[in-house]
């Protein structure tokens, strides 16, 4: 248990700094995915906005999804939110608690993407290019184009190559209003988000402490619980398995016995444990057949209580199984000493 | 106990590196930020001054308050100054020092990035280039007010078609970039002297005050750490002993209902592992209890017995 009783600890302080590093490998992978995505607006009057506002807001949701698909603790939260009341009860602020914290975690690359985004400037310039106030930063009254026309050539402006709207405005100048526009749209999205996480983290102490004490240990209790339930039936399992197996190879050497009707030979008292183990065992034929049996006919999932050989071993009789009803139950209210 | 003492000598001795180390990351990430910035000021009589200004000063309040945040301490002291007094009187001594260590550090990465922004000078430009004096300057003595608003908006441009090649400009830009450098150079020259002086002086001011503070402070963060780890061990304990006391009772409902008393074998350890549950039935009702049937949070019972 010593060694199980390490893992786990290693397992309970490390959780958290455990997601926090996911959270920024994810954060990281957003800022990398942009610089990899080529950005290539359509420049034409209603698809800019469509497209540069969809990689805007799109990515981001993908990002939030993932970043709750790549939580290990959301099918805890599931289980504990869908399991039957049984014998204890729901703690709603539990469930709150680990919400609130996997969602903190997922918000941060969607928020990475989107201030990479506004503070690069594409997206926005892609999205409101037609918008930009013509009439204060270039020549508005063009006597040979129509209002359409205009719209045309302003949609052009984020494609430099093919824009031929110098004599409306200049390419450079619309191209730095809006960036200028995005980048301060990015560095107030940035601010707002920094002072919305210190609100949260700073408010938290003055207020609810001790309601946030109980929720936090309560949830790394579910959690622990969780995996020590799962390390126990696994360390049953095998228990179980042992103790199949062995009375497997017991059934066999027994029947084998019985059929050759010999009888046991009494081991002399100076043979080793090797021979004991070997459980009359000893030649190619029989160790063929005990294959053969182990494939065609597995024992059944049911040890049996006592140490005598039973007759027949394998075949899938013995005592019915167990189906008890609804057995007492303890009905005393229970509390933890915690 | 021993694991615990190696983890007191850890907490002890790494809290204190662990937040300077914290606040050179912030540090080193905030002149990476500068860098990766694609400034572009926009080269507009009214948006230039907002712009150059807004990337000198909002980035600043961004990472102190970063700062603040990935201070573990500052959740500390503000516990501490938050909590009911309790049996435990409160040192306003104490709040204080973590307070100012907590500013210390987290002023750090903003005083970093306004250095680099005045070193570099792109943002000084950008802000003052349309408050500048046109006597100074030749090429734009002779030009009639209102375009002169609009070409020393452009200055800050160099690809702008009409400020390529235009001397004025440089000497312009040349000008307030002299002025920003030094601007910078000073603030730094005056923090570090600062800094040096306070560091200095200190012990001369009231140390034993001081190194009462820092102990309890220091005792307070431990503390907390070390509550959080005994929770851990608590929970970890609790669950053992509830899911050990769950097969037991599953066990002991088994054996009401069957009709076979187990025998224990000589020497069978596994068979002891087993709790009694020893076939394919027991194994899936006992899953099923677990699931639909959680045992209550007691397990009193079981250490009674």
């Amino acid at each position: 248990m010593d060694k199980f009783r390490m893992i786990f600890q290693f397992f309970q302080s490390n959780q958290e700094s455990f997601m926090n590093g996911i959270c920024g490998i994810m954060a990281l992978a957003s800022t990398q995915m942009y610089s990899a995505f080529d950005f290539n607006c359509p420049c034409l009057p209603h698809y800019n906005m469509a497209y540069g506002l969809g990689i805007l807001l799109v990515p981001p949701f993908i990002l939030f999804l993932l970043g709750f698909v790549l939580n290990n603790n959301i099918s805890m939260l599931a289980e504990e939110w869908r399991r039957p009341h049984g014998q204890r009860g729901k703690d709603p602020a539990v469930l709150r608690y680990m919400f609130c914290s996997m969602a903190q975690r997922a918000m941060i690359a969607p928020a990475v993407w989107v201030s990479v985004t506004l503070l690069d400037g594409k997206c926005i310039t892609c999205a409101f290019c037609t918008s930009v106030p013509v009439e204060t930063l270039g020549n508005a009254s063009h006597p040979l184009l129509s209002q359409e026309e205009i719209q045309r050539v302003l949609a052009r402006i984020p494609c430099k190559e093919i824009y031929n709207g110098q004599e409306v405005i200049a390419n450079e100048v619309a191209v730095r209003y809006l960036r200028c526009i995005s980048q301060a749209l990015g560095w107030c999205f940035v601010l707002l988000m920094t002072t919305l996480a210190f609100l949260v983290r700073s408010l938290r102490p003055c207020f609810s402490q001790a309601a946030f004490l109980k929720s936090r240990y309560w949830s790394h209790y579910i959690d622990i619980e969780r995996k020590l339930f799962d390390e126990t039936c696994a360390e049953h399992a095998k228990s179980f398995a042992k103790v199949c197996i062995q009375q497997f190879f017991e059934g066999m050497s027994t029947d084998l016995v019985a059929a050759r009707c010999h009888l046991p030979q009494k081991a002399s008292a100076d043979t080793g444990e090797a021979s004991k183990k070997l459980l009359g065992i000893t030649d190619q034929g029989t160790m063929n057949m005990v294959l053969k049996s182990w494939h065609r006919c597995k024992p059944p999932l049911h040890l049996h209580p006592s140490a005598l050989p039973s007759r027949n071993g394998w075949a899938g009789e013995g005592q019915s199984p167990v189906h008890p009803s609804a057995a007492q139950r303890e009905t005393a209210a229970y509390y933890s000493l915690v | 106990m021993d694991r615990f003492r190696m983890i007191f000598q850890y907490f002890q001795s790494n809290s204190e590196s662990v937040m300077n180390g914290i606040c050179g990351l912030l540090a080193l990430a905030s002149v990476k930020m500068y860098t990766c910035f694609d400034f572009s000021c926009p080269c507009l009589p009214q948006y230039n001054r907002a712009y150059g200004l807004g990337v000198m000063f909002i980035p600043p309040v961004i990472l102190f308050l970063c700062g603040l945040i990935l201070n573990r301490q500052s959740l500390v002291m503000l516990d501490e100054w938050r909590r009911p007094q309790g049996h435990r009187k409160k040192d306003l001594a104490v709040i204080r020092y973590m307070c100012s260590s907590i500013m210390q550090r987290a002023m750090v990465a903003p005083v970093v990035w306004i250095i680099v922004t005045l070193l570099d000078g792109k943002c000084l430009i950008c802000a003052f280039s349309g408050s500048m004096d046109p006597e100074k300057f030749v090429g734009f003595a002779t030009v009639s007010p209102v375009q002169l608003e609009q070409l020393l908006a452009k200055v800050p441009c160099k690809d702008d078609e009409l400020m390529r090649n235009n001397t004025s400009r440089k000497a312009v830009s040349r000008y307030l970039r002299c002025w920003s450098q030094a601007l910078g150079w000073s603030i730094l020259l005056i923090l570090i002297m600062a800094a040096f002086l306070a560091r200095w002086l200190r012990p001369c001011f009231n140390q034993d005050t001081l190194l009462q503070a820092r102990h309890w402070s220091n005792y307070i963060d431990i503390e907390q750490k070390i509550f959080e780890e005994t929770c851990c061990e608590h929970s970890r304990l609790f669950a053992h002993k509830c899911i050990l006391h769950f097969f037991e009772s599953m066990r002991q409902e088994i054996k009401l209902h069957s009709f076979n008393l187990p025998r224990q074998g000589e020497g069978d350890e596994e068979k002891e592992d087993l709790q009694g549950i020893t076939d394919q039935d027991q194994v899936n009702k006992l899953l099923k209890t677990w699931y639909y049937e959680k045992p209550p949070l007691d397990v009193s019972q079981a250490t009674q017995r």
